[in-house]
């Protein structure tokens, strides 16, 4: 026969069934064939049959797919007198009456002949279980690849809402301020959130929060559990620019890249810094936000997951 | 050249896969050669019961010679032998009892076979697995021309037949795949072959409104050619069509053409048209947007081809590597190996009408490429032709006479059934 395939420039059946399993994959998860679950239901079969815990013999029994053997015998009320030979069968029937004149044996027959349908009944029974065992197995095996892939889908699907839900509350925490930058600003003043501060007061020194009261949580402005979702309030810090602001956003920044080191209603006096930032900056921490030192490296990114990509929500920093 | 025909059963009642084959290489040959059917008086493969009067017949002009089989099939006593040979380790002694078991056991075909050697130039024997076959070309194994027409089954994995099938003059097979296995459980590389295939009696003008009209189908269908029977698979679509019928992927109905052995679902998307003639078929076929082939074991599957050859592509179970070879080879028919994959396959046919329409248009091609009648013939002609102008070699394993009785008795020969797990199962990937 000649060998050529016939190929038209349109189709490939080899293409088609790729396209076809493909959209299984989409639609089912992971692509198992019929005899792939059945090797792996055989696997959890042999765990399932485990040698030390089943009787001598069952575990490679049911191995080979098959349930013992059973011996079982056909025993009528002619079994006991039979013979293959037909003189010795003749004269066992002709002596018999006399036989029964020692003892009776069909009290013996007729057990006999009951246990040997109990025996077969039995042989049946043992058939059906197997066939039940090993379905469930492979049914209980197909549920966990099922659920496995399931899983894997709840997971994924979790993972993008997730990333979407941080999206969009970047979104709406950033449509207030951009509405704010295109109007336009009084004159005199920059434009964007700065703008709409009051004028700058005079820094007044305050003194750092006391250790003691902090613990009782005496001192400090309460910090809502949620303030780090929430766009930051303009500080009087903010007036000095310059180098002192940059330095802030930059704290902030690491504060939330650093994650949770810290509670929510932790007070963190930046008075130690100095600098522009003047002494006694008290301000509300973001969520793990720290004393930075000079020569810290914290404000490079610690993860690179979804969440590390996104500006986290009511981020300081304005365009 | 002067061939003799030797096959299980023969007549145009007869609808056997192998037996219409035989019928039609035989009708095509004759226009080559003088050819004569050596048959038996069987008509039933299941009793090789004497139906037909034995001696010289003709059928469609061809003459025919039958032979009475010897006694009916028992039917449990070839159960107990094939579980016997199939499934534990036995003897040649048990392979033989069982061979005789099977049938058709006909020692007066074997005999003429015999007698007759000179009579003939070739003499070519269909279906391995059968009595006649296995003792008539150990008659005649010099002039013995094997059509094995052999699947997937146990029998392909009993010693018996190695001898045979490596000891004939030439094997004709019907699919790459058919090919692959036979060499595969007897080694049988070097034996002169070919892979002829087999034609079709296409009508040449199908009808598919004249079919719609008749049996009253509106709207796209898939139908099913065939016999409508667990051993085809039609157990498995049953299922697999409920499924596709609950999914809500398509609007596919299901046609079945054919004598049913299973009760049909009761579902009104599943047509049930019974034994359809010829001409509905093909119309039928025509009509249909698929023709679903669910069958496990196809040495060839005609109905396939027959749907190629009228642009209808097919959805095949992948589980039988010929029928997806021929969908792979012939780029016009999809397959499946699961529910999955036949609910998928089968709505694409309605998402992609234009692609399907493509493989419909492949199918046609590769009929007539491959299994129009004058290339078919051609490949037998040349065959016999190269065989004839070839030395015939003495000897042989099969002119090798049987073992001695005690050797024949020992039981050391594996259970089939192993032998066939053993064997490589995949397409051909050559044609």
């Amino acid at each position: 026969m000649d060998d050529s395939k016939i190929r038209s420039d349109s189709v490939n059946v080899e293409h088609i069934m790729q396209q076809i399993r493909a959209r299984i994959r989409e639609t089912r998860g992971v692509d198992y064939t019929e005899q792939q679950i059945r090797d792996v239901a055989a696997a959890a079969f042999e765990r399932f049959l485990d040698p030390k815990g089943a009787r001598e013999g069952l575990f490679e029994a049911f191995r080979q797919g098959r349930v013992p053997p059973s011996e079982n015998y056909a025993f009528e009320d002619t079994t006991l007198f039979d013979s293959h030979r037909a003189p010795l069968r003749w004269i066992r029937r002709l002596l018999r009456p006399i036989l029964k004149l020692f003892f009776n044996p069909n009290p013996l027959i007729q057990a006999l002949h009951r246990q040997s349908g109990i025996n077969e009944r039995n042989a049946e029974s043992a058939r059906v279980t197997y066939e039940l065992l090993y379905n469930l197995v492979l049914e209980t095996t197909r549920l966990t690849v099922e659920l496995q892939t399931l899983k894997m889908r709840v997971e994924s699907a979790a993972a993008r809402l997730d990333f979407a839900e941080r999206r969009s509350r970047v979104a709406e925490s950033r449509a207030p301020h951009r509405a704010q930058e295109t109007q336009p600003a009084p004159q005199g003043h920059p434009r964007g959130r700065h703008a709409r501060m009051p004028p700058a007061q005079p820094v007044q020194p305050v003194q750092p929060a006391q250790p003691a009261q902090l613990a009782q949580g005496q001192a400090g402005p309460e910090v809502p559990a949620d303030s780090v979702a929430r766009p930051q309030t303009p500080r009087d810090g903010d007036q000095a620019g310059g180098a002192g602001e940059a330095r802030r956003r930059k704290r902030r920044r690491r504060g939330r890249r650093g994650g949770a080191g810290r509670s929510a209603g932790e007070v963190v006096t930046d008075g130690a810094e100095g600098g522009a930032d003047g002494a006694g900056d008290t301000a509300p921490a973001d969520a793990g936000d720290g004393p930075a030192r000079p020569g810290d490296r914290r404000d490079e990114p610690a993860a690179r997951g979804v969440g590390a990509e996104m500006p986290p929500p009511g981020d300081g920093e304005t365009p | 050249m002067k061939l003799a025909i030797v096959v299980q059963r023969y007549g145009t009642a007869i609808a056997g896969g192998a037996e219409l084959h035989a019928r039609h290489v035989t009708e095509h040959l004759s226009k080559y050669a003088d050819v004569e059917v050596l048959t038996t008086c069987a008509r039933d493969y299941v009793t090789w019961k004497n139906e037909l009067p034995r001696g010289p017949d003709s059928v469609n002009g061809i003459p025919v010679r039958r032979f009475p089989v010897r006694r009916p099939r028992n039917v449990e006593r070839f159960g107990r032998w094939s579980t016997k040979v199939f499934r534990e380790t036995h003897s040649l002694a048990d392979e033989l009892a069982w061979l005789d078991a099977e049938g058709p056991a006909s020692p007066a075909l074997v005999d003429h076979v015999r007698t007759n050697r000179t009579a003939y130039d070739f003499f070519l024997f269909w279906s391995f697995r059968y009595y006649q076959a296995y003792h008539g070309a150990r008659a005649v194994a010099d002039r013995a021309l094997l059509v094995p027409t052999a699947e997937r089954e146990p029998a392909i994995g009993l010693s018996l037949f190695v001898p045979l099938l490596s000891g004939v003059r030439g094997l004709v097979y019907l699919t790459p795949e058919e090919r692959d296995l036979v060499h595969a459980a007897s080694a049988n590389e070097g034996v002169p072959s070919i892979v002829a295939g087999s034609g079709s009696d296409v009508p040449s003008r199908v009808e598919p409104e004249r079919f719609r009209q008749k049996f009253g189908i509106q709207g796209p269908f898939a139908i099913y050619v065939g016999r409508i029977d667990q051993n085809k698979g039609c157990d498995e679509l049953f299922t697999f069509y409920a499924r596709y019928a609950a999914s809500g992927q398509g609007p596919l109905q299901l046609v079945l053409c054919g004598n049913s052995i299973l009760p049909i679902p009761d579902d009104p998307r599943v047509r049930h048209l019974g034994f359809v003639s010829d001409q509905d078929k093909f119309d039928g076929v025509a009509a249909s947007d698929v023709l679903v082939m669910p069958s496990y074991y196809e040495s060839l599957s005609i109905v396939a081809l027959e749907a190629w050859a009228v642009g209808t592509p097919v959805l095949a179970n992948a589980k039988c590597d010929v029928l997806k070879g021929q969908c792979l080879r012939s780029n016009a028919g999809l397959f499946y190996e699961n529910a999955d994959e036949f609910v998928e396959a089968l709505s694409w046919f309605t998402r992609r009408p234009d692609e399907a329409k493509a493989l419909g248009a492949n199918g046609r091609a590769y009929f007539r490429r491959h299994y129009a009648w004058p290339v078919v013939e051609k490949r037998w002609v040349d065959l016999l032709d190269r065989l004839a102008r070839e030395p015939r070699a003495a000897g042989g394993p099969l002119a090798a006479p049987l073992p001695g009785w005690r050797e024949r008795r020992r039981p050391s020969l594996p259970p089939a059934e192993r032998v066939l797990e053993r064997l490589p199962r995949a397409p051909s990937p050559r044609s």
